[in-house]
């Protein structure tokens, strides 16, 4: 399988006042076309930021960031927008739904974004509704939905628009066991089934087990091997 | 357009503050429909005066009358095309709150001074013939349902006839139709013959002339050679246009139109504040939302768009609706005064104006909230969260 994500030598610098934080330090990442990843770490140690640069939202202040040939680091702020819009899916912890918007509402979202018309549209939602088994839900609000299936409308529109990479902070920490389980399967057959990237951010031994490779976030490194704490 | 159902939704979100705004609004823009309607009335007057017409009175002031005789002596002062005179009558049709105005004048004369008055050549024919007959305005005669042939009678408060009866009939042998929407239709114009040999004082003697001017470019020399003409009479004269003699009688009407644009002023820029903090409020509530969208592809103008739809939305919503209302109330509900604003509506360039008004609230509103969620950083402002 071809890599899909690949990260060289890079470091994100935060500036707090007069005192600089280094979160990253030349770190290299690479992430195969439909793999699953977790990754660990402790509070504060820079995952969400890592996601972040993979992810277009953020520039590191040193190093490349490559998605699918693609060096996103250097991307001007309309160009890496729309390379968003294509190609990266995003998952929160906390769903982030519009709640004024319904399921259906909030999925199609990221289809505004592109030529697609009304129908083209309400078929894609309807499909990555299926996906995530939330289609006799569509017409509710998300106040309307408990937390996992807050996070499978989540997905699904993460994955309306069909992007190849897939973004996820935390996504069960706000659930119970198993509705965090559901949501783990469906990561897991994203990956597996629709050959999904998958890189997923979590504090949860059980829910990195699901994935095919864990990776823990270590004073700035990536390291394969747990280290003890 | 696909955006539209979005900026529905977010106007439902906050249901009352949203009502509270487009109500703000809405109130605004009845107001502003009702004062530019006002305040057209009032200079429309001014507008209308011809350009190419003088008004002599006397120069102590217009109470004071002019004797008929002037007439031909100002028709040879050089530059004068044709005069004509007129007379405040000041009478009282059925309740003093009946406000018009009644002149005594020739007929012939008088239509000829003010072509923009039209009126049917059989009805100049029975004014003719009918010594005591009257014509009216088209808006006058609908006012009070006048029809040619009825009996008007209007009681007198200055001109007791010489039998000592206050009460004047007239019959209506004609109606005229202003030639633009800003003619003054409201007029009651009966024979100045009549009028002269009834009246029980004052005989021979007018209230002002109206002069035509052969030339507009030379009206103030010819005004000033009429004065010249009369000085150290026993009725001297005081000639200006007709737009300075109309402006005269509207001076305060000048300082009303001032106040009621600081009126308005005043009311707009409160609206601005209520929809800008509206917008701000909407947008700071937000934060994340709109840190979701943009990490979901939004571009920071499309964010910048959505906001200012929404502010836009909301200022169309309650100007629309407003300034619907107010053109109904002016057009339907006519002069609120019930005479004193003989020309009310609203015209065309101010409707263009109110909705212009209404683009730019919602512009101005939704700029800098919108500018500040442009500027929003994602990772910011979603590790607000
Ligand atoms: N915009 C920023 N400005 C300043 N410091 C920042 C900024 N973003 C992140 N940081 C700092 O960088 C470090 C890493 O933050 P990050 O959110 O990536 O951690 P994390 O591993 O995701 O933690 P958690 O598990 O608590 O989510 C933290 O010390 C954080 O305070
Ligand atoms: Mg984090």
């Amino acid at each position: 399988m071809s890599t899909l994500v690949r990260a060289a030598g890079v470091s994100k610098d935060f500036k707090r006042g007069a005192e600089t934080i280094h979160v990253l330090e030349s770190l290299d990442l690479e992430v195969r076309q439909g793999e699953f990843l977790a990754l660990m770490g402790p509070s504060g140690s820079g995952k969400s930021t890592l996601l972040n640069l993979v992810g277009g939202l953020d520039r590191p202040t040193r190093g490349v960031v490559e998605v699918g040939g693609t060096r996103i680091d250097d991307l001007p702020d309309r160009k890496l927008a729309a390379w968003r819009a294509r190609h990266v899916g995003f998952v929160f912890q906390f769903y982030n739904l519009l709640p004024v918007l319904t399921a259906a509402r909030n999925v199609e979202l990221p289809l505004l974004l592109t030529p697609l018309d009304k129908k083209a549209r309400r078929r894609q939602v309807a499909t990555a509704l299926e996906v995530v088994r939330l289609t006799d839900r569509a017409q509710h609000y998300p106040r309307q939905l408990s937390g996992g299936e807050q996070q499978r409308a989540g997905i699904a529109r993460a994955i309306a628009s069909d992007p190849s990479l897939i973004l996820a902070d935390e996504p069960t920490g706000d659930l119970d066991r198993k509705s965090g389980d559901e949501v783990l399967a469906i990561l897991h057959t994203l990956a597996s089934d629709h050959g999904k990237t998958i890189i997923m951010v979590t504090h949860d031994p059980l829910a990195a087990e699901r994935a095919d490779r864990t990776l823990h976030l270590e004073k700035g490194r990536l390291v394969e091997q747990e280290v003890a704490a | 357009m696909k955006y539209l159902h979005l900026l529905w939704a977010n106007l439902r979100r906050k249901k009352t503050r949203t009502i509270l705004t487009v109500l703000s609004i809405f109130v605004a823009f009845v107001l502003f429909s009702l004062l530019v309607a006002v305040e057209h009335a009032m200079d429309m007057g001014v507008s209308v005066a011809g350009e190419d017409r003088l008004v002599v009175r006397h120069k102590v002031s217009l109470i004071q009358l002019l004797p008929e005789s002037y007439e031909s002596q100002i028709e040879q002062v050089e530059g004068v095309a044709d005069a004509t005179y007129a007379t405040w009558f000041g009478g009282i049709y059925q309740d003093p709150r009946n406000y018009f105005a009644q002149f005594p004048v020739d007929p012939d004369e008088y239509l000829a001074m003010y072509p923009e008055f039209l009126l049917s050549e059989e009805e100049r024919a029975a004014w003719r013939e009918t010594r005591t007959g009257a014509v009216v305005g088209r808006g006058l005669a609908e006012k009070y349902g006048w029809k040619l042939g009825d009996k008007v009678p209007i009681q007198a408060t200055i001109w007791v006839q010489e039998d000592g009866s206050r009460t004047w009939t007239f019959d209506v042998v004609g109606i005229y139709d202003g030639a633009e929407q800003g003619t003054d239709d409201t007029q009651f114009l009966f024979r100045y013959d009549y009028f002269d040999e009834a009246r029980g004082m004052a005989k021979g003697e007018i209230g002002w002339y109206m002069i035509r001017v052969e030339d507009p470019e030379r009206a103030a020399a010819v005004a000033a050679a009429v004065d010249a003409r009369f000085a150290n009479s026993a009725a001297e004269t005081d000639t200006s246009t007709e737009k300075a003699f109309v402006q005269g009688f509207a001076k305060q009407v000048g300082n009303i139109g001032k106040m009621m644009a600081a009126v308005l002023g005043a009311v707009f820029f409160t609206i601005l504040l209520v929809a800008g903090n509206t917008m701000a409020q909407a947008v700071r509530e937000r934060t994340e939302e709109l840190g979701v969208l943009k990490a979901m592809g939004f571009t920071s103008r499309q964010v910048l768009g959505l906001v200012v739809g929404e502010s836009c939305l909301i200022s169309v919503l309650g100007g629309g609706l407003g300034l619907a209302l107010g053109w109904a109330l002016v057009t339907l509900g006519g002069d609120p005064t019930g005479g004193a604003l003989p020309i009310f509506f609203m015209p065309a360039p101010q409707v263009a104006l109110g909705a212009a008004l209404v683009v730019l609230l919602g512009l101005l509103a939704g700029a800098l909230p919108a500018l500040q969620a442009m500027r929003l950083r994602v990772a910011d402002a979603l590790r607000r969260g």
